[in-house]
């Protein structure tokens, strides 16, 4: 089967993956002093590990389709480079860092609004992102992304396929999964299960160095600076705490294993009175 | 003035998520406090018979949104509808459960009305007419109090933290009108295991297995689950032998989980472990090591092979039973 060069070319998907830099989850949290965020010293940076789907999908629908570009948007300070640099040693083509004082305490809102005006001046047909940061845990700035460019969203995808300008996504709920299609463009969020992301090969490293990796400021993307960060933002964290820490509990004895059992299904009857 | 407190209480093929009573117990309080209205909302198609079942849970004013474009689920016709009906409502806070759906849902809903959202709250309070949220953060390794922002204020409620509160009232049920608008997502099939599973973050009881194991086979965990009537959850390093699905994963990658009773099986307690699970109301670790990190967050602990003291656990539970 051949296919002409004019469906070829419309196979082609342009993706733009929305990529965190976030703690590496083996890493200790601190609380700064300012008690509202935390120490970023000693944190080992990495890229959001659901946003690591998202690169790894971005790569293989652009080797299934022949074609596209896949461009890495990411806002976020300096050192976010290197999280960029690796997604474009996997394979991604370029990268985009909004890096401005002015987005520092940006809520859910104020990050999709930058990152929206970021996307209107890039070819999309698809955006991917994982379906949640880590770090905040917010699930909601891939959303708002989409609601600002007035595109569909399909969140929480294990699976999809892309023909004639539709897309068909497998999704994670409680319980099972949904199939849902949609058009394109879109927005999708990606969770564990959809692929394995590869490791950056040598040469890849090596020619990530030579791939354009642009800067830019919110004055380059005309968004108001008074309507992201702290100043703009909806949700603002007043105070971190750590959880209650749980005091270590009993260690059961006994002679033999069935005493053992016995003990704690008494215990969790009787005392935490759970079952 | 916005007033008064909008619960969207989430149905599935007819039945109610255990989290929409959660949110409607949390609204009553909060609309209480503030010497209000409580209003539910229910989106679905044939759905108006069991509208009147949140009566009990609180609610002053039912309001039903019925009709066949609603009976899928889609990110698409269910804001669409929402957004509508809270224009008309114009409530000072808007509570939806944090399932997969509702988190979906309220992160669209509130980009489109401009309102700040904190997601998967584990309690909320009032600061004079501000809505505080606590919300976990870094899988649960940090609490973070938010302030929330524009009108409403939405909090998104975390599955099985909150107080279910029943209570003897009459309520409005109000049929409104439904413009499911511009729609360009589409349910094309589901997959649902029915009743026989209940998921991870709303489980009463969760029996999880990790390296310990040795491979797949979680028999000796599913009899005991099965005794316990609880669900099976499994350590990243267990999902990542291949041995348990995605789905099953407890842990800063996988499901926050916050079940009455954890028992946690031949897990060493990794840090991401932990901040997935800590909010356990009892944890009961069982493991070889003695020295597994796992038995420091325990209430109650055995030192001893999983596979020997996991049977004699189903075997005592069957004894008292029968």
């Amino acid at each position: 089967m051949t296919n002409d060069d004019n469906s070829e070319r419309s196979r082609k998907v342009d993706i733009v993956v929305l990529l965190k830099q976030v703690p590496d989850t083996e890493t200790l949290i601190q609380i700064a002093d300012d008690k509202a965020s935390i120490k970023t010293e000693d944190v080992k940076w990495v890229i959001n590990p659901y946003d690591e789907f998202a690169v790894e999908e971005a790569l293989r629908i652009k080797e299934k389709h022949g074609g596209g570009k896949v461009t890495i948007l990411t806002m976020g300070p300096e050192r976010a480079v290197e999280s960029i640099r690796t997604a474009l040693a996997m394979g991604a083509d370029e990268g985009i860092l909004i890096d401005d004082p002015a987005v520092e305490g940006s809520d859910a809102l104020g990050t999709a609004k930058v990152l929206a005006a970021a996307l209107r001046e890039t070819s999309y047909n698809l955006i991917l992102a994982g379906q949640r940061a880590v770090d905040d845990d917010g699930y909601q700035v891939p959303a708002a992304v989409a609601e600002q460019l007035g595109i569909p969203q399909v969140s929480m995808v294990i699976k999809e396929e892309i023909s004639d300008g539709r897309i068909l996504c497998e999704c994670t709920v409680e319980g099972g999964t949904v199939v849902v299609e949609t058009e394109l463009p879109a927005l999708l969020t990606t969770q564990k299960g959809i692929n394995e992301p590869r490791y950056a090969s040598l040469p890849g490293i090596m020619k990530a160095k030579k791939k354009p990796l642009v800067k830019k400021t919110l004055a380059d993307l005309g968004v108001d600076p008074s309507e992201v960060g702290v100043s703009g933002a909806k949700c603002k964290v007043v105070t971190l705490s750590f959880p209650p820490e749980r005091s270590p509990g009993k260690i059961i004895e006994g002679e033999a294993i069935e005493d053992k059992a016995a003990e704690l299904v008494r215990l969790l009857r009787e005392e935490a009175k759970v079952i | 003035m916005a007033q008064g407190v909008l619960v969207f209480a989430e149905q599935i093929d007819g039945s109610f998520r255990k989290v929409a009573y959660e949110s409607l117990s949390e609204g009553r309080r909060l609309a209480d406090a503030l010497g209000e209205t409580l209003t539910g909302v229910v989106l679905g198609s044939g759905i108006e018979e069991i509208a009147g079942e949140l009566a009990k849970y609180g609610a002053d004013t039912i309001l039903v949104g019925d009709d066949p474009g609603l009976a899928d689920y889609t990110t698409d016709a269910y804001t669409n509808v929402l957004f509508d009906i809270v224009k008309d409502n114009d409530p000072r806070i808007l509570l939806l459960g944090a399932s997969s759906r509702g988190k979906d849902l309220s992160a669209r809903l509130t980009a489109r009305l401009g309102s700040g959202l904190a997601m998967e709250c584990t309690s909320l309070r009032l600061d004079g007419d501000n809505l505080i949220a606590t919300r976990p953060m870094f899988g649960g390794k940090i609490l973070a109090e938010v302030a929330l922002g524009g009108t409403p204020q939405v909090a998104a409620i975390r599955p099985n933290v909150m107080e279910i509160i029943e209570v003897a009232k009459a309520a409005d049920v109000e049929r409104v009108a439904v413009n499911t608008g511009v729609v360009k997502t589409r349910v094309v099939e589901k997959r649902i295991e029915t009743a026989s599973k209940v998921d991870l973050t709303e489980a009463d009881v969760i029996v999880s297995g990790g390296r310990g194991m040795g491979g797949p086979d979680f028999s000796v965990l599913e009899e005991l689950a099965e005794v316990l009537g609880g669900t099976i959850g499994a350590s990243r390093s267990a999902v990542d032998e291949g041995w348990r699905p995605h789905s099953d994963q407890v842990g800063q990658t996988g499901k926050v989980v916050s079940p009455n009773l954890y028992i946690a099986c031949g897990i060493s307690g990794a840090i991401q472990h932990l901040a997935g699970m800590g909010t356990s109301k009892c944890i009961v670790a069982i493991n070889k090591d003695p020295e597994a990190p796992i038995f420091k967050r325990a209430d109650y602990g055995i030192v001893e092979d999983l596979f020997k003291v996991v049977p004699a656990i189903t075997a005592e539970l069957k004894k008292q039973k029968d």
